[in-house]
């Protein structure tokens, strides 16, 4: 990209080549006093920044969710609250969460993971209890007359028919965390999100690089763990007639 | 600047117009305190036109969503083979971060409010859709046969026997959507689109760090989400007769 003559009164206009070229080779920037930013380095690193928090907020949602959910789906107790909860998760206001969480608690990677956190646990526990909760009572019941325990009931018939809507959780955790985690850097950590945010270090074609980014980490995600939900399905669930 | 006092005995303005700004400015500078109750009593009114741009934001964006959703319920509905490709378009568009869809519509309409509304839309779709489908797959083939055999034509059966059925499902999926899109909407000012997130990291905002602003814009927001939630829940027993009608 040329230097305008005017220098900063020129604002170049987003095009996806230079998007792009963002992506690959470092920039000039009019506020870092002659650093480049971008290329291909930065990109790496912020992307595994993003990733990171993801997988670790997810871990700690799962942690806390998983257990819940199949509890009260095994049970068939609180349908109401755990449905509700999981739509009411979805009204969290994600800037304001994270922004909330630095201006309170404070900045960095432990504070901005809790935050995340909270975003992945209402799908997961949701999907958690309807999955367990809808497995058909006669398997549950032919289990138990076989001599299973409760504990084995879970984890050898209910768990196994209730992939689908136990996946389906934490994709849309997923998305959730992912997306957030776009708009860590408000609090106080690295991510893709930076070259959204911080427009004035890395100019328009570093915001459009930044989304182009965000949006290719999202479905990279998202067809991963489609692809492991395939693998995890039992066979049996797959001839489902149509 | 003209005395409030003059104005106000005009009676061009009411006496609490002008604000004592001042009040909780203290608080507002430590944000040691959670809540800054003087600042919050002066500045309430400042949340009102942010307030307003979000619901407009929500209420534009899931309207369209549902009209577009709804229309490719029908089109999938009538030609099966589009229902394929229809769940994993919306599914892959839902998949796409809200901040990153806001900006990589950046080269085509630019910042501001449209280009807000499309990302919020499309993000609408998927849930609406996926939810149509399943409320018209399980109305009972019996009581479609029912209606044919009383003469209905494949119209009247949609309207008068399939979508009622369904109703519950579709009301669920817009339910679902507005939530989220309440939430997601104050993202919207990222992109110069209005709403509650400017208060946070607009041009005109009160504080990305202060507390106090942030609790109410994310009370406002929450609040909205219920409200809005709510209202849908009411649609959803008035759609639905029958359910009151069966004992417990």
């Amino acid at each position: 990209m040329a230097e305008s003559e005017t220098g900063m009164s020129a604002i170049p206009v987003a095009s996806i080549e230079g998007a792009i070229e963002f992506i690959f080779t470092p920039q000039s920037s009019n506020v870092t006093g002659g650093k480049k930013v971008g290329g291909i380095d930065q990109v790496i690193e912020l992307t595994l920044n993003q990733l990171w928090l993801t997988v670790v907020a997810l871990a700690i949602a799962l942690a806390v969710a998983l257990p819940i959910g199949l509890y009260l789906g095994h049970r068939h107790k609180w349908e109401s609250f755990a449905i509700s909860f999981g739509t009411a998760g979805r009204g969290i206001p994600e800037l304001i969460l994270i922004a909330f969480f630095a201006a309170a608690i404070g900045v960095g990677f432990r504070n901005v993971v809790l935050a995340l956190a909270i975003l992945g646990i209402p799908p997961i526990l949701a999907n958690a209890f309807v999955g367990i909760n809808q497995v058909d009572r006669s398997s549950v019941d032919a289990a138990r007359g076989m001599g299973m325990s409760e504990l084995e009931i879970l984890r050898k018939v209910e768990i196994p028919l209730a992939i689908p809507t136990l996946m389906g959780g934490l994709r849309s955790a997923t998305i959730a965390v992912v997306a957030t985690a776009t708009i860590a850097p408000y609090g106080g950590y690295e991510t893709l999100g930076d070259f959204i945010i911080n427009e004035n270090v890395y100019g328009e074609n570093g915001v459009l690089a930044g989304a182009i980014l965000v949006a290719l980490l999202a479905v990279t995600l998202e067809l991963t763990l489609a692809g492991v939900q395939r693998l995890l399905t039992s066979p049996g669930l797959k001839l489902r007639p149509a | 600047m003209i005395e409030p006092t003059v104005l106000a005995a005009a009676g061009q303005v009411g006496e609490d117009f002008f604000k004592d700004r001042d009040a909780g400015s203290l608080c507002q500078a430590n944000n040691a305190n959670l809540f800054c109750w003087d600042w919050a009593k002066n500045n309430i009114d400042r949340y009102e036109p942010f307030f307003i741009q979000h619901v407009e934001l929500v209420v534009i964006s899931v309207l369209i969503g549902f009209v577009a959703a709804f229309g490719l319920a029908l089109l999938s509905r009538r030609w099966s083979w589009l229902r394929v490709p229809f769940l994993l378009g919306t599914g892959v568009l839902y998949t796409i971060p809200s901040v990153a869809f806001f900006f990589l519509l950046l080269p085509f309409t630019g910042r501001g409010r449209d280009t807000a509304i499309i990302a919020l839309s499309v993000y609408t779709l998927q849930i609406i859709y996926r939810n149509t489908i399943l409320g018209l797959d399980n109305v009972p083939r019996a009581s479609i046969d029912a209606a044919r055999g009383m003469g209905m034509t494949d119209r009247q059966i949609l309207r008068k026997v399939e979508l009622p059925l369904a109703s519950p499902e579709i009301v669920t999926g817009l339910i679902v959507a507005t939530v989220s899109t309440v939430a997601i909407a104050t993202l919207a000012a990222l992109a110069g689109g209005g709403g509650l997130g400017e208060v946070i990291v607009g041009k005109e905002k009160l504080g990305l760090d202060f507390k106090t602003n942030l609790i109410i814009a994310g009370g406002l927001t929450i609040a909205l989400a219920i409200v809005f939630g709510l209202m849908l829940m009411g649609v959803q027993r008035m759609l639905t007769p029958w359910r009151r009608a069966r004992p417990a």
